[in-house]
Formats: structure tokens, sequence, C-alpha cells
């Protein structure tokens, strides 16, 4: 009885984790520029995808790890400088619909590059479970949930102690006062888009072992991330984090005891009762808006 | 509405042969649904990221009904339009209180719950394999050629577009312009705002569903794909593309969009490439829609 509520919080921290990490990408975007990046679930796909390839023609794993997560930083930076920054301040539906088209131009040519198939990463370190009890734990859960705890904090520490953490955090917060105060604005555009695929990239990698991949893994990844970041309250970092573990945690409890065929629905019926009664998510901050 | 009778009725003429009917007709029916979309898009100013889902529920309905309870597709269709239209007035109140990219997330969420319950309840749906739809009847007669169903569709995207003019030149449509320019300064005005929106939310589910219903009959056949999250993203890039606020324009948005995968089938493996592109560059280029663009540029010179 213990040990399988264990095994169900091991399974729910490990799927909580990619969706924290999608849901802080969602985040540090939404927080520079307002626009909800849609293709945000294609830089957890093409990390995952990029390391498979890599791997699969001889590249020692750390190097191609490295160069994957490096591929999608790059992504994200064409994405900011190709199909956002010339939009300009276009409305809410027009950003939604670019990104969108960035997210189908970027898994057809995943699809052409890879191929239709899903393919998985070998393992970091090895597939033997660590038993607790009779729950057990496989290695690369622990890396998923590791790599996910070191990048929080590594973030905290970039917006917290950074010159360019906060900058970006003071162009979050108002744009127009970020550039009287001499920030270069549409740098800092850029570098959350960049930062936002990097830790997408991260995502991808550490979580390819286990959930496989392929040109079409990204979209559920990025929705599941969006409902999170929502979960949490647009715009809130750790609204992020708390966002994705709750989400990870009640698809896993459902999936074990209610009914797995509705586990991917978890994520949506949540998301829609919250916002009934808390139409700003969970820490969303009130905001009396200016008419 | 004399210009686009015309159009339906002279088009005949310059198709060659069944595939291009085939092409019409699906043009005609996005586009129905388009209209009413663009109605809670483009007049009212909310967005819906899960329209696909009314969709879905429309033409299961209209699938359940006739195939596994024997009723006839009148009478399926129009409970469908019934349940549909009731199922949106419930979620409406809620769901439109909410605004911008929490509109959008719930939405979306909504229509992801209705695409997932069409695909695991399969003992009455199919689940992901689909199901037979039996053909249109109406009085005995059945709609069994392109030509007939191109007929039908060109009388409802008629009427679809005459009862989207008239909502809005009605003082719902300055009621939902007013709240598109500012909800805050409508209620101000003395409009109620909120049950406006459900209203309009309302009819717009009610178009989808009946194009669903005839979706299912003329393929003949139904997957839970027509709800899915692509299909709810389709139905908002032909608003947006054709032109916010314009019925028109939502019209020629749907012919666009619909004609787009035809052509670039061309282009095998391609297709996603070139449609990612597409949608990226009209959105940079023509950010207020193809027809308003034309317009703008036509009154200026």
């Amino acid at each position: 009885m213990l040990s399988q509520a264990l095994q169900f919080f091991f399974s729910g921290l490990t799927s909580g984790a990619i969706y924290a990490l999608a849901a802080i990408g969602f985040t540090i975007i939404y927080n520079s520029s307002g626009v909800i990046n849609f293709a945000q679930g294609e830089f957890i796909m093409v990390g995952g995808v990029v390391a498979v390839m890599l791997t699969d023609a001889g590249v020692p794993l750390p190097l191609a790890i490295a160069i994957a997560v490096a591929v999608a930083g790059i992504v994200g930076l064409l994405l900011e400088k190709l199909a956002i920054e010339p939009a300009g301040n276009a409305e809410v539906v027009t950003l939604i619909i670019i990104t969108i088209g960035a997210s189908i131009f970027i898994q057809g040519v995943v699809q052409v590059v890879f191929g239709k198939g899903q393919r998985a990463l070998p393992p970091f370190t090895g597939d033997k479970p660590i038993l607790f009890g009779s729950a057990s734990l496989l290695p690369q859960s622990l890396w998923m949930i590791g790599t996910g705890a070191l990048i929080v904090l590594m973030l905290a520490w970039f917006f917290g102690r950074t010159r360019l953490g906060k900058a970006v955090l003071a162009t979050a917060h108002n744009r127009l006062a970020a550039q009287l105060v001499g920030i270069n604005t549409r740098h800092v555009l850029a570098v959350s888009f960049v930062l936002s695929a990097l830790v997408g990239g991260v995502a991808g990698v550490v979580s390819a072992p286990i959930t496989l991949t392929s040109y079409d893994t990204g979209i559920m990844v990025g929705l599941k991330g969006f409902v999170a970041a929502t979960l949490g309250g647009l715009g809130s970092g750790a609204g992020a984090v708390v966002g994705g573990l709750i989400l990870g945690l009640m698809e896993a409890l459902v999936a074990g005891y209610v009914s797995s065929a509705y586990k991917d629905a978890v994520p949506f019926v949540l998301i829609i009762l919250i916002l009934f009664f808390m139409p700003r998510g969970l820490f969303g901050e009130r905001v009396t808006e200016r008419v | 509405m004399l210009i686009t009778a015309a159009v339906i009725a002279l088009l005949p003429l310059a198709l060659p042969n069944n595939y291009y009917y085939d092409v019409a007709i699906r043009i005609g029916m996005n586009a129905a649904m388009v209209v009413g979309l663009n109605l809670l898009i483009g007049y009212a100013g909310q967005i819906s990221l899960g329209h696909a889902g009314f969709v879905g529920l429309g033409g299961y309905a209209s699938a359940i009904l006739t195939s596994r309870y024997g009723w006839p597709p009148v009478a399926a269709m129009l409970l469908a339009m019934a349940c549909v239209g009731a199922i949106a007035f419930l979620v409406a109140r809620p769901i439109l209180r909410l605004r911008g990219h929490y509109l959008a997330m719930a939405t979306l969420g909504l229509g992801i719950i209705i695409y997932m319950v069409l695909v695991n309840e399969s003992s009455l749906t199919g689940g992901n394999d689909g199901m037979q739809v039996p053909p249109f009847t109406l009085f005995g007669a059945t709609l069994a050629n392109e030509r007939a169903w191109y007929w039908a569709t060109g009388a409802v995207l008629l009427v679809a577009i005459w009862v989207a003019n008239n909502i809005v030149d009605s003082p719902l449509g300055r009621a939902l312009r007013a709240l598109h320019g500012s909800e805050v300064a409508a209620q101000v005005a003395g409009v109620d705002t909120t049950r406006y929106k459900v209203r309009v939310f309302v009819v717009s589910a009610v178009f989808a569903s009946v194009v669903g219903s005839m979706m299912a009959h003329y393929v003949g056949f139904i997957t839970p794909q027509v709800s899915g999250f692509f299909h709810s993203i389709e139905l908002v890039t032909m608003v947006v593309v054709g032109g916010m606020a314009s019925t028109y324009g939502a019209v020629v948005g749907a012919a666009i969009l619909t004609m787009l995968p035809q052509v670039l089938s061309r282009f095998e493996g391609y297709e996603m490439i070139a449609f990612g592109a597409i949608l990226m560059l009209t959105m940079i280029f023509l950010p207020r829609g193809l027809l308003p663009t034309i317009a703008a540029r036509w009154r200026r010179s």
C-alpha cells in the first residue's frame, strides 16, 4: 500500500520535473515579452532528438548532450530574431499563431531530418532500478529530478545575482523604465528566448531515455508546461516549479488510482477547475488593470 | 451577400471534375464554421483555442445517433445543435470571465478534454480508429454525390453569412464591438458584457456543431482528430489570415487554408515546413489579415 503510493510519488516527481522545466521556459519568455511561446515544447523535442541522432552517429554521450542543448539554444535565438522581433507589437492572437507556425515549422524540419519514428537515448548511468522497499526508481529519474532542481537553483542565481539576470527582470517589470535606465531591452528579449530554449533543451535531453523522442513529442509536453505555468500564475517562477510538480503528481495519482486512459486529461481538467475559482492561477498577482 | 450567392451559383461552371467539387465543398463547410468563429474572435475579441471540440461533439452526436440508434440525420443534427449549445452555455460563463492567455488556456483545455473523451470512450465512438457515418437523407432523398452536397453546402454557407451579418448589425453586434474596444468602457456604458459574450460563444459553438454534423455525413467517416488541438488552431488561423472582424475575410481565410494543404501535398514530406513558414510569414507581414490589408491599400490609392 505504502510502497505503491511511494511508486506513484516517484513517477509523479519524475514527470513533474519535466513539466516544471517546460513551465519555467514559458515563464521566462512571458515575463520578458508577454508572449506565450507555443513552440516551447519544440525546444524540448529538439534537445532530445539531436542528442539521439548524435549518439547514434557515434558521438560520445556527454558531447552529444552539450551539442543538443546548444542546438536548442540556437533554435530559440533564431525564433526570436526571425519570427518574434519582426512581428513587433502584434496582437496576442497574432503572436500565438506565429509561435504555433514556428512550432509546426520546427516539427516539419525534424521530421525530414530525423524521420517519423520514435527513438530513445541510452540512460546516462545504466538502467538498474534502485529499490526502496518494493518501490523502484530508475537512475534516469534521479537524473531528471536532480537536473531540474539544479536548473532552478542556477536560474535563481542568474536572476538574483547577475547583472544580465537583473536586466531581464527589470525589463519584465517595466520595459520603458528599463530602457530609461539604459538596459538594451531588445538584447534582453533575445537572452530570454535563448535561456528558455536552453532550459528546454536540457529537459529534452534528460527525459529522452525514459519518454522516448520523435518529431511530435514536443506538443503535449509544451501544452502541459503551459498548464503548469498557468496553474502557478503566469509570470511567477516559483509558481511554475510548484505548478509543474503538482501536475506531475496529480497525473501519477490519477493514472495509478483512477484511470490511466485519462491520465493526459488530468492537467486540463485541473487547470479549468482552478481557473474557474482563481482566474489568475494559484500564485498569480492580483493586478488592477488600468483602463 | 448577393455577390457570394452569385459566386456560389456560378462556381460549378469552373469546376471541371469531382475533385474540385470536393475542395469547394470543404471550403464552404469550413467557411460557414469560421464565419461563426469570427463573431467570437474577430468581433468580440475573445480567443478560443478549443473550438474544434464543438465540431467533434456535433459530428460524433450525429454519427452515434444515426448509426447506433437509427435516428434520421436531420433530427440527429438538430439534437446535436441543441446539446452543443447547452454545453457551450454551461461552460461559457466561467470561461469567458477569463482574459487573454488565461482564456486561451481554458478554451484549449476544454478542446483537449473533449478530444480525449472521444478517444477514450471507444465503445461509443470507436476510439482512435473512428467510426462510419451513414449518408445524409432528407425526406427520403439522399445527398449522394458531390453536386448535391455542393448545393447543400452553398445554402448552409449563405444562411451562416446571413445570420452573421444580422448579428453584426444588431444591438448584440454593437455590444460585441464595444466590448472588444474596451470591456470596462462597455460595462460603464451599461452593456451586460458577460451576457453578450456568452451568447456569441453559444452561437459560434452551434455553427461549429452544424458543420461538424455535415462533415461527418459528407465524408462518411469521423475520427477524434476532428476535435484535436491542431484543428482548433487551423480554425483560428482561418479567422486571422482572412481578416479579423470581417465576415467575408473569414470566408477568404477558410478558402486559403483549405486549399493550402492540397497545393502543398505536391511537396511530399515538406508540407509541415511549408505550412509553418506560410503561417509565420502571413502573420508577420499581414498581421491584420488579408482582406483588411488589401482594403486599406485600396482606399489609400
